[in-house]
């Protein structure tokens, strides 16, 4: 234990607070203006809209799953209907929701502001993204439109390439241009973070945030490119049958899977690094303390993922692979689940000695620690060589990786909609009835998905249309949590609409929160900051913001 | 209020038939579950550890109570020991898993055959003894069972929970896993890999019997012709026995005891010839020539479908002498001799 003093942090008065009169929602008016817009938060804002939409469309698709899994015959819809279903669930869910779910709505929107910029490095290429994501997701649409595509979200080969009359071209072109919007987000936030840091912002200044988003960068552009190659062989072969993954003209059909986990799993990490991100920024700010261990945590986004890339066949044990080629990747699989618990026990210590208030985010990510710790210890029972056989592509498997991705990445990213909301907007939240959804989402999640890992280890197959008898009762348990859980993701959609015209004027730091965003005008302007702020502090310096605030004071008076 | 008797019977019944672990059929099914338990009490332990500190951290350091927070930098004791305890554990789990997939994986030479051919959307098993079934296995307990599987089609995979094993079912490769009964009784067989429109359809019963109750059974369901046998037929009506005759002028090396030894091929690599080897020498001659031997072996890609294979296998696999080979031939050439001398018309 080092350094230990006491911070006293005195919330503002919001009723003495206004809108700002000029900002960067108010600065241009008109479609256009929002169309042709270079400002990442004007992008932001975008993305936040375009991906709630795919977010429900999505989810749409699971309470149609969640219903058909009622009972144990195949009855409310056809086997090839279902097999659409869980197929667009996860494509959409996948590349249109999580991947782009905080980089590019909260980082996008956050990233200059943490590190003192005025924008990204290419706001075009920002733009870009964006065109690209909703391309990408109108392909999507129209391919669902026209018959949807029934591969599940791995497009596994031969069936994706020999067997199926979907719309398998479609899905993966818009697959493969989703792949370049975040190619380009991740590109951009590189650069950013390495050319655009404001005076005094030091490597190890910046939050934990931006070391999460980094970490996350790295991997989508590095990985995506290999996705992209994968869906062109497979392309290729459908329509040329070039024979790269067809044993009968001496391809190789597991070659696939290797290609197509060699980006896929990484792309998990995508997902959750910025879940962390975000964790980090909320902990910090509600236990008004400094992060624990913040080399730790920084070290253990980049330690994620570099482990990251030398995982994949663990998605592979019982497939045929050498014996000995799975033992270095369940050691390896080990060894990436130990940065993650750090993680979880530096966040919990920051909360010791601390000086805690329960503010919506605050319980999103308290749901967060408990779902990820879950979601992670039992992806140790998937990594263990001998228990993955009996697990693998069973309902363990989608129980496991939801609680990573929904209650995990979901729950983050809310609490960071949550938290940023009255920067983003100007405007607060409804408390009380945020409170009450966050609490509706925990007990829905829990109730939809605890069941599954018991079903997962009796054995009953993933992607099943219709079922044995004696699974029923967990499966009804399962969709009656399903249904909590979407009362609980249509609250948060309802109140803060609600709350942009009639929320109470927020104020620029209404959580008392030391990060550079919070030390400028909410919502701010299209500049971000009237002049390039100097960081003369560390991250998370709640003294420096407690002498800045007594400062302020005495100035005004 | 009460509720309806009829309502109360029904919810009754359908709770005790529902399940809630699966039950253990299998020498291995004790092994996996014991592994199974203590994965489940470090979850146990690591989520109530987080639970605790959480709850703790939240009521002694809330804001009413703690008005001032303490900065604190961090730990270097405190983070090297949640590095390496957890790690420990993680590694605890890397080593116990392992003796269990090895296990799983590798069969014990005493082990019995029986094919497994999956195709959109069934299974196949084919016994030795000339046995067939869809969607249906039967064994016996006592004796360690080795299923070698492969698809026509699309990836399936093979999974029998109640027996603790599953493996992939490939197209184009043989893959194996093994169990050994260890109760009477019908367990469920699923396809766990995604196969297409009916793959929830691609379920069976694996039925185990009681070593005399299988002998029994073996004897009532023989379809009269070993899969040797059938593979025999096939040697012959392939035309395979014109050159694998065994004479000493052949054009194809003699397969007989061909099986399980070390064969030097033309590019000077040495293989070891098992179930794989010989199902790819067939499909794909030109890549596996014995060393002495041109290439001349056309392929039969696309002519014999994996049963036909599986019988060819299973004939070379106990073939151990070539009298029959040659006897087949004189036969079938002296067939083909009697209307060819007086049908065809010579220029």
């Amino acid at each position: 234990m080092s350094a230990a003093s006491p911070t006293i942090v005195k919330l503002p008065d919001q009723s003495t607070a206004t809108m700002p009169k000029k900002n960067f929602i108010n600065a241009e008016h008109g479609l256009l203006s929002w169309l042709l817009t270079g400002d990442h938060k004007r992008i932001a804002i975008l993305y936040l809209i375009s991906i709630t939409v795919f977010f429900f469309i999505g989810g749409a698709f699971a309470g149609l799953i969640r219903l058909e899994l009622l009972t144990p015959q195949g009855d409310l819809v056809s086997s090839d209907t279902y097999n659409k279903l869980f197929t667009m669930h996860g494509v959409i869910m996948v590349f249109l929701f999580l991947v782009p779910s905080v980089p590019a709505t909260i980082g996008n929107f956050l990233i200059p502001m943490m590190i003192g910029a005025r924008d990204l490095a290419f706001p075009k290429i920002n733009l870009l993204s964006w065109y690209l994501y909703i391309a990408a997701g109108t392909i999507m649409l129209t391919a669902m439109a026209l018959g949807g595509v029934d591969t599940g979200w791995t497009f596994t080969t031969p069936l994706s390439t020999h067997y199926l009359n979907t719309h398998v071209l479609t899905t993966a072109v818009a697959v493969f241009i989703a792949g370049f919007s975040s190619i380009f987000t991740g590109l951009n936030f590189i650069v950013t973070i390495h050319r655009m840091r404001c005076p005094g912002m030091t490597w190890f200044r910046m939050p934990l945030f931006v070391w999460a988003h980094y970490a996350a960068s790295i991997l989508m552009v590095l990985g995506t490119p290999v996705l992209a190659i994968t869906l062109v062989l497979v392309g290729m072969e459908r329509v040329f049958g070039i024979g790269v993954f067809d044993p009968t003209k001496g391809g190789d059909p597991l070659l696939f899977q290797h290609l197509f986990w060699f980006y896929s799993h990484p792309a998990v990490y995508i997902m959750i690094l910025p879940g962390m991100a975000v964790i980090s920024e909320v902990v910090s700010t509600f236990s008004r303390k400094r992060v624990f261990g913040y080399t730790a945590v920084a070290f253990s986004s980049v330690a994620i993922a570099l482990f990251g890339f030398f995982v994949w066949e663990h998605h592979m044990f019982i497939m045929g692979v050498s014996n000995y080629s799975a033992l270095v990747f369940s050691l390896l699989t080990m060894l990436v689940a130990v940065p993650s618990a750090i993680k979880i026990f530096n966040w919990c210590f920051t909360l010791q000695q601390g000086s805690i208030t329960f503010e919506t985010p605050m319980l999103y990510a308290f749901g967060f620690m408990g779902l990820f710790t879950i979601g992670g210890l039992t992806g140790v029972f998937l990594g263990s060589l001998g228990m993955d056989i009996q697990l693998t592509e069973t309902y363990f498997i989608v129980a496991h990786f939801h609680f990573v991705m929904v209650g995990g990445m979901l729950m983050a990213f809310l609490a960071g909609v949550h938290f940023w909301w009255p920067k983003m907007t100007g405007r607060m939240y409804p408390e009380s009835l945020s409170k009450l959804a966050a609490v509706v989402t925990f007990i829905g999640f829990n109730l939809t998905f605890m069941p599954q890992f018991i079903l997962g280890y009796l054995g009953m197959p993933r992607r099943y249309h219709a079922y044995p008898q004696e699974f029923q009762v967990l499966n009804v348990l399962s969709t009656a949590g399903a249904t909590v859980l979407g009362v609980g993701y249509l609250l948060p959609v309802l109140y803060l609409a609600w709350s942009l015209k009639y929320g109470a004027i927020a104020g620029d730091n209404p959580w008392q929160a030391t990060g550079l965003e919070w030390q400028t005008q909410s919502p701010p302007l299209t500049e971000n900051f009237p002049e390039i702020p100097i960081m003369d502090h560390e991250a998370y310096d709640y003294e420096w913001l407690e002498h800045k605030t007594q400062h302020e004071v005495t100035h005004v008076g | 209020m009460g509720i309806s008797p009829v309502l109360w019977q029904f919810l009754v019944k359908w709770l005790n038939a529902s399940a809630l672990f699966p039950s253990e059929a299998s020498t291995i099914a004790p092994y996996m579950d014991a592994l199974y338990f203590f994965l489940l009490s470090i979850t146990g332990i690591g989520v109530l550890l987080v639970a605790v500190l959480l709850v703790v951290f939240s009521v002694r350091y809330r804001k009413a109570v703690h008005p001032v927070a303490t900065q604190i930098e961090g730990s270097t004791l405190l983070e090297a020991t949640w590095t390496i305890i957890p790690l420990g554990l993680f590694l605890i789990c890397f080593v116990w898993g392992a003796l269990l997939y090895f296990r799983i994986y590798n069969p014990p030479v005493n082990s019995m055959n029986i094919y497994i051919v999956g195709k959109q959307w069934m299974w196949k098993a084919e016994h030795p003894g000339g046995q067939h079934e869809i969607n249906a296995l039967h064994v016996p307990t006592g004796q360690p069972i080795q299923l070698t599987m492969i698809s026509q089609d699309v990836f399936h995979s093979f999974s029998i929970p109640a027996f603790r094993i599953k493996r992939e079912v490939i197209p184009g490769r043989y893959s194996t896993v093994w169990f050994q009964a260890t109760t009477p009784g019908e367990y469920h067989i699923f396809c766990t890999q995604y196969c297409g429109t009916n793959h929830s359809a691609m379920i069976g019963t694996i039925t185990v019997l009681s070593p005399a109750d299988y002998k029994k059974w073996t004897e009532e369901s023989t379809s009269g012709m070993s899969l040797a046998q059938n593979g025999e037929r096939l040697f012959a009506s392939m035309g395979c026995n014109a050159c694998h005759s065994g004479n000493a002028a052949a054009r194809g090396p003699s397969l007989a005891g061909v099986y399980g030894s070390k064969l030097l091929l033309n590019n000077g690599s040495q293989v070891l010839v098992n179930d794989a080897y010989l199902r790819d020498a067939i499909l794909n001659p030109s890549q596996h020539v014995t060393s002495g031997y041109t290439p001349i072996m056309p392929t039969y890609q696309g002519q014999i479908s994996e049963d036909g294979l599986i019988d060819l296998v299973e004939y070379l696999k106990n073939l151990s002498s070539n009298d029959r080979v040659q006897q087949t031939l004189t036969t079938s050439q002296s067939d083909q001799a009697a209307p060819s001398a007086s049908g065809v018309v010579k220029p």
